[in-house]
């Protein structure tokens, strides 16, 4: 069953002085409950391509369905993390993590409510009433993903999430996203410049290349998710693989693709 | 670093040296146009409860017209840096209005509204709409459009939007922009006062200055220093309520 799919997408859009075709002839499909990785230099429209699953950006070719439907506007069970900018720092965590509810139409109460037990989800039950200004870094980030499990999204997008984090909250929060994951079962797509971070949290991991964007290769990795997947071998020869991948495409120096 | 005073001492000091400033300027000076504090508070005493009235009078004017001014100025200048479109009439409309003092109108309103409170209200409310328009219009130009984004993506309308993100980001500038006018206000309020009719602080202070009774002319004025004082700090203290966010902020 797909969930979300891209279906020979161009995204094409009037630069300063030359059209600038930041997608051409882009495909991906994304089953239920599946969560993907997709990585890239800079420039290869990976950011492009999520507002466009989001229905925040219009292709000038090509159809995107969720569920079966064509998305032309965003759609209600789908959320958009950012990575920066998703909260608003006059509400607090509870209502940051409500705003999808109330955008949605429920009560205050209840959208109060639903973002309590998100929040708890994440780990910040006791800073519900803390506005953005007063927590870390991570912490902000667990709020973004509190308005998605608030929303009870089934298709969770997200544009490097984690990159303005140092690497002991990364990997920390890669854990809360994984173990999420593993308990709603949504589809995911991730966006991320990290190798680690891909093979940690993509079932599939998309490559894509810049100039204009489309996909480079796709690399299968289906034991993410086993416990203690980060130490395995298994992960670190998938690294490498993606590595290798990048760097034949010119986005890592030839000398940075040592093998696992 | 030195902790700041609290702000009922702040007060203290502020008006003991005002105070001291006043009476060695008027021993200086040695004139009976300037009366000291030692002679114009006890008319302001003696004088108190016809100073409250006209004090309560000329509060309720500028506080209702700048309320106006606001209601009106906000909502339009949030949309006017909103959309591309509004902005490129309403930006050289606003650019050729500005400038002009909308006190060179008072003539104009005292002939259609009358020499009573509508005149006056009006006048305040449209120098308040002025300042405020432009401030909002910057404001709401000045929202992160990823803060837009995140919150559109949820899917959110436009007057979610506004609600939402435009409005709660631009309430910071909005109250600088309410305090700066409030001097403005007060200023046009006394003006207008003088000028007609028989009621408020403005023409307390202008008829004593007539009667030549300088000590009772002081007495309205020490009435307008602490209507502004009044003023000030009932912004302030909106301010502080509805942004509290701002006082976590790192």
């Amino acid at each position: 069953m797909t969930s979300l799919s891209l279906d020979d997408i161009s995204l094409h859009y009037e630069g300063q002085d030359r059209t600038v075709r930041a997608l051409e002839g882009f495909s991906l499909s994304v089953d239920h409950g599946e969560p993907i990785a997709v990585i890239g230099p800079s420039g290869c429209g990976k950011s492009s391509m999520l507002l466009l699953a989001a229905g925040l950006l219009t292709p000038t070719d090509g159809t995107v369905r969720v569920d079966g439907g064509l998305v032309t506007a965003p759609r209600r069970a789908t959320s958009l993390i950012l990575q920066e900018h998703g909260l608003l720092p006059w509400k607090t965590a509870e209502d940051n993590a409500a705003l999808g509810l109330r955008v949605r139409g429920a009560s205050r109460r209840d959208a109060r409510q639903h973002a309590r037990q998100a929040l708890e989800r994440v780990g910040l039950g006791e800073f519900a009433r803390a506005y953005p200004g007063e927590l870390s870094g991570g912490m902000r980030q667990r709020v973004g993903l509190a308005r998605a499990v608030a929303l009870d999204a089934d298709l969770l997008l997200m544009d490097e999430p984690l990159s303005a984090l140092d690497a002991l909250r990364r990997e920390d929060l890669q854990d809360v996203l994984l173990d999420l994951w593993h308990r709603r079962g949504h589809a995911q797509v991730l966006v991320t410049h990290s190798i680690e971070e891909a093979v940690f949290l993509g079932r599939r991991v998309v490559v894509m290349s810049p100039s204009p964007g489309s996909v480079r290769g796709v690399v299968e990795n289906p034991d993410m998710g086993e416990p203690g997947y980060r130490l395995d071998p298994v992960f670190h020869g998938r690294c490498a693989q993606l590595r290798e991948i990048l760097a034949d495409e010119g986005a890592l120096h030839a000398e940075e693709a040592v093998r696992g | 670093m030195k902790r700041p005073l609290s702000r009922p001492v702040g007060y203290v000091v502020a008006v003991l040296a005002l105070l001291l400033g006043w009476e060695f300027l008027s021993l200086a000076l040695a004139s009976p146009a300037l009366p000291g504090p030692l002679e114009a508070l006890p008319a302001f005493a003696t004088h108190l409860s016809e100073l409250i009235g006209h004090a309560a009078l000329s509060l309720w004017r500028v506080s209702i017209s700048m309320v106006i001014g606001a209601a009106l100025a906000v909502p339009l200048g949030l949309a006017i840096g909103r959309s591309a479109r509004a902005d490129s009439v309403f930006a050289p409309l606003m650019f050729l209005t500005y400038p002009v003092p909308k006190v060179v109108f008072l003539p104009v309103l005292l002939v259609i509204f009358g020499l009573g409170n509508v005149s006056k209200i009006v006048l305040i409310a449209t120098i308040v709409f002025f300042q405020i328009l432009l401030t909002a219009r910057d404001a709401a130009h000045a929202v992160p459009e990823g803060a837009v984004l995140s919150v559109r993506s949820l899917g959110a309308n436009r007057l979610d939007i506004a609600r939402h993100v435009v409005f709660p980001a631009a309430l910071p500038d909005i109250f600088t922009a309410l305090r700066i006018s409030t001097g403005t206000a007060v200023a046009v309020l006394f003006l207008a006062e003088s000028i007609a009719g028989t009621d408020g602080l403005g023409w307390f202070i202008m008829d004593a200055w007539g009667r030549i009774g300088y000590p009772r002319m002081f007495a309205g004025i020490l009435a307008m220093a602490f209507s502004g004082v009044l003023l000030y700090e009932v912004i302030e203290l909106a301010e502080r309520l509805s942004t509290r966010w701002r006082r976590s902020a790192r």
